[in-house]
């Protein structure tokens, strides 16, 4: 181990951190989008950091399936992004306020 | 100086750039491209935790299927459209920052405070080597996690079929739709 784990995870913690902040500043829905995957990364470092400390498998496999469900969370998520953008012609969340009470 | 350090360094401040870039750019396109960065340093990063296996992956699917996907949506929604920079909410910048480095405090002081270690747990008793190689993985993947590697495959079918149904419903019934949804609707319901 010629790096420590501890520096996987503050770096981890960092690219998480920022990601937090993209998704509450931002307002562009595929940049606040970017930013999910962004935290997704910065978890699935911590998963295989922690892995290698233990001399485990498992958490790589767990990474496989976090890119798993991502990859389906992106599809599913870009296709709503764009079936919003064809009725509203927006991609601001300043201007998706349907929903207000 | 040893050279996974020397590695380690160079990309993480290629991954902290890519990352603030990312948040910081104007245009999403460069956006995309900072967190193209960040995913491709994070492929590093995999292959210096002997996850050699995960690494490919994640080039081929984040950097590659993923990103691409991102830039098809975002010149088919278009480039050019200035991101308004006026706050609804007041303070909200300096509310987010301030909640963000919170946020990494309190992650780094739950991680370590008070404990010797960053990871505790039962490790395995495998002799150091070659972790995450083909071989192990897919011995590990077809084996005993069988049946969430299947399980994934009923995710992506219906993730699929669920995209092509999104963009179906939402491009016959237009004028239907426009009609429901008046203008100003949203306006006169907001005293209720």
């Amino acid at each position: 181990m010629t790096v420590d784990v501890g520096w996987y995870m503050a770096l981890a913690a960092a690219l998480f951190t920022i990601g937090a902040i993209g998704l509450l500043v931002r307002r562009n829905v595929l940049v606040m989008f970017m930013s999910i995957e962004l935290m997704l990364n910065a978890v699935n470092l911590t998963f295989v950091a922690a892995g290698r400390e233990l001399n485990v498998l498992e958490g790589q496999l767990s990474v496989l399936f976090v890119m798993v469900v991502a990859a389906a969370e992106v599809t599913v998520g870009l296709a709503i992004i764009v079936a919003v953008f064809r009725r509203r012609a927006t991609a601001s969340v300043d201007e998706l306020s349907g929903l207000r009470g | 100086m040893n050279p996974e350090l020397i590695v380690f360094v160079i990309f993480a401040v290629a991954s902290l750039a890519g990352a603030m870039t990312m948040v910081t750019a104007r245009n999403p396109v460069f956006s995309a491209m900072g967190l193209l960065v960040a995913m491709f340093s994070m492929a590093v990063f995999y292959v210096l935790n002997d996850a050699h296996f995960v690494a490919a992956v994640q080039v081929i699917i984040y950097a590659g299927a993923v990103m691409t996907l991102f830039l098809f949506v975002i010149m088919l929604i278009g480039v050019d459209r200035a991101e308004d920079t006026t706050e609804q909410i007041p303070f909200q910048r300096p509310i987010a920052l301030a909640l963000g480095a919170g946020l990494f405090l309190a992650v780094l002081l739950a991680g370590w405070a008070g404990k010797e270690a960053w990871v505790t747990g039962r490790g395995s008793t495998q002799p150091d080597g070659a972790l995450g190689t083909i071989e192990n993985v897919s011995e590990q993947l077809f084996g005993t996690w069988l049946l969430p590697f299947e399980a994934t495959i009923l995710l992506l079918t219906i993730a699929a079929v669920g995209t092509v149904a999104l963009a179906q419903f939402f491009d016959e019934p237009r004028e239907s739709a426009v009609a429901a949804v008046p203008a100003g609707a949203g306006d006169a319901g907001s005293d209720e």
